[in-house]
């Protein structure tokens, strides 16, 4: 037991942590982005909103991992990025859905008002419409960022040591029933107290939306 | 050298096709197993959270929050690597099917929980006043009107957990994932086997994607 609690195993599992961290930050960014402009084009776009479309569908109807292994096996990538883009591919299809709920949900009068003071479609989108879509869409964009966190567990089915792999791999050097036991219920609580603190978060700010 | 979608790495792929019809076999079988203990699991804790004894809403919280900030990974690792120590050895479609169904029941019982307490009070008064008890209550009139407002979420919960079987691919589940991974890894003819993979997965999650969809629509029309 006390075993598990020495610095440099703790200091195993927090390098874990922070790769996770890392996969996580750099992902999210990057589908914010991304999934912003593929929500945008699948709601305005023609030719772009369908190819949009497709690709969204297509993404959200296979599973995470297989793009994980895609990325892995098939691109030069090193395992890290790799692993990255691979979160981010999926992460942003499920990004573009959200925003462009978010720009559903802005009432077309908005556009008008806007094109009436002689705003472009940039300008309004950029100015008006936008702001107003990815505000309302916060609460859900947060518990996208708690699926994420949970999902880059996944990468360790490409061997990349996040705080999973870290986890498993130094369950294979303390084996009794307790260490394990012990060793689980330490990873499990911290994903748990990452994402309940963003999970709260998002709860309290869909209440405080809708309570105006 | 040849490309990664080379025309011999499909011929190979439709040769050992039925490799690939095992592990599609395996996950649907799974899916099915696992959305049954979901639902069933997520209609009694969705209940439970909206009871009036505290200990019952403890309960709900207590499994929903500790299963939705948890990994699914962590817990089929749990259930695969972890209980065997305790004794306790199932096999790995049972761990599968238990890990999976618990993981999505948590999510289940949200949306229960959401259809329920959108329902006004005055029903469950009324149906006091008929005479009915508790649980007639919930079942006859209650869960009926709460099941409206929980299709949608529920079909696009089915669609995720469809998805997330793919978990059992990292403890050697031998499901559709771990089937194209490991024949895919063998002769390194990763292109199509992933390919193949990816729309059979796409052949089970789209319609369902897409009947969710419509559900949607149809309660927006309707409300």
């Amino acid at each position: 037991m006390s075993a598990l609690f020495q610095p440099s195993v703790l200091g195993f599992l927090g390098q874990g942590l922070l790769t996770t961290i890392y996969i996580a930050a750099a992902s999210i960014i990057l589908s914010l982005v991304f999934g912003t402009i593929f929500g945008i084009l699948r709601f305005k776009g023609r030719f772009y909103g369908n190819l949009a479309a497709i690709y969204i569908e297509a993404v959200r109807n296979t599973p995470l991992l297989l793009f994980i292994l895609a990325f892995r096996f098939m691109t030069p990538l090193p395992p890290l990025q790799a692993g990255i883009a691979a979160m981010s591919v999926f992460t942003t299809a499920v990004i573009a859905e959200i925003v462009r709920g978010g720009l559903k949900s802005i009432p077309n009068g908005q556009w008008e008002a806007a094109a009436a003071q002689g705003f472009s479609a940039f300008q309004i989108l950029r100015y008006i419409v936008l702001p107003q879509a990815l505000h309302n869409v916060l609460p859900p964009l947060m518990s996208q960022c708690t699926s994420l966190i949970k999902d880059t567990s996944f990468v360790w089915a490409v061997g990349i040591e996040d705080l999973t792999g870290k986890g498993m791999i130094i369950m294979g050097r303390y084996g009794t029933t307790e260490q394990v036991f012990t060793l689980f219920a330490m990873i499990a609580a911290v994903y748990f107290i990452i994402n309940y603190t963003l999970s709260c978060c998002a709860r309290r700010l869909h209440a405080q939306m809708s309570n105006n | 050298m040849p490309g990664p979608f080379a025309l011999f790495k499909w011929e190979a792929v439709l040769r050992d096709w039925q490799v690939f019809a095992e592990g599609f076999g395996m996950t649907i079988l799974v899916a099915i197993l696992a959305l049954a203990l979901a639902l069933v699991l997520g209609i009694l804790f969705g209940m439970m959270g909206t009871a009036h004894s505290k200990p019952l809403r403890l309960l709900n919280r207590i499994y929903v929050e500790f299963i939705q900030n948890t990994p699914l990974v962590i817990q089929i690792f749990f259930l695969y690597n972890g209980l065997p120590y305790a004794g306790i050895m199932m096999p790995v479609f049972w761990v599968g099917m238990l890990g999976i169904g618990v993981y999505h029941g948590a999510y289940v019982a949200e949306v229960v929980r959401a259809g329920i307490l959108s329902i006004p009070k005055g029903q469950f008064e009324a149906a006091y006043a008929q005479g009915f008890s508790y649980w007639p209550a919930m079942r006859f009139v209650i869960l009926p009107q709460a099941k409206r407002l929980a299709y949608p979420p529920l079909t696009n919960l089915a669609v995720n957990l469809i998805k997330n079987t793919s978990v059992m691919a990292m403890v050697a589940g031998g499901d559709l994932m771990y089937h194209a991974d490991s024949w895919a890894s063998s002769n390194l003819y990763y292109g199509p086997a992933y390919i193949i993979t990816g729309l059979l997965y796409l052949a089970l999650c789209f319609p369902l994607a897409t009947y969710a969809k419509y559900l949607e629509r149809r309660l927006e029309v309707s409300s």
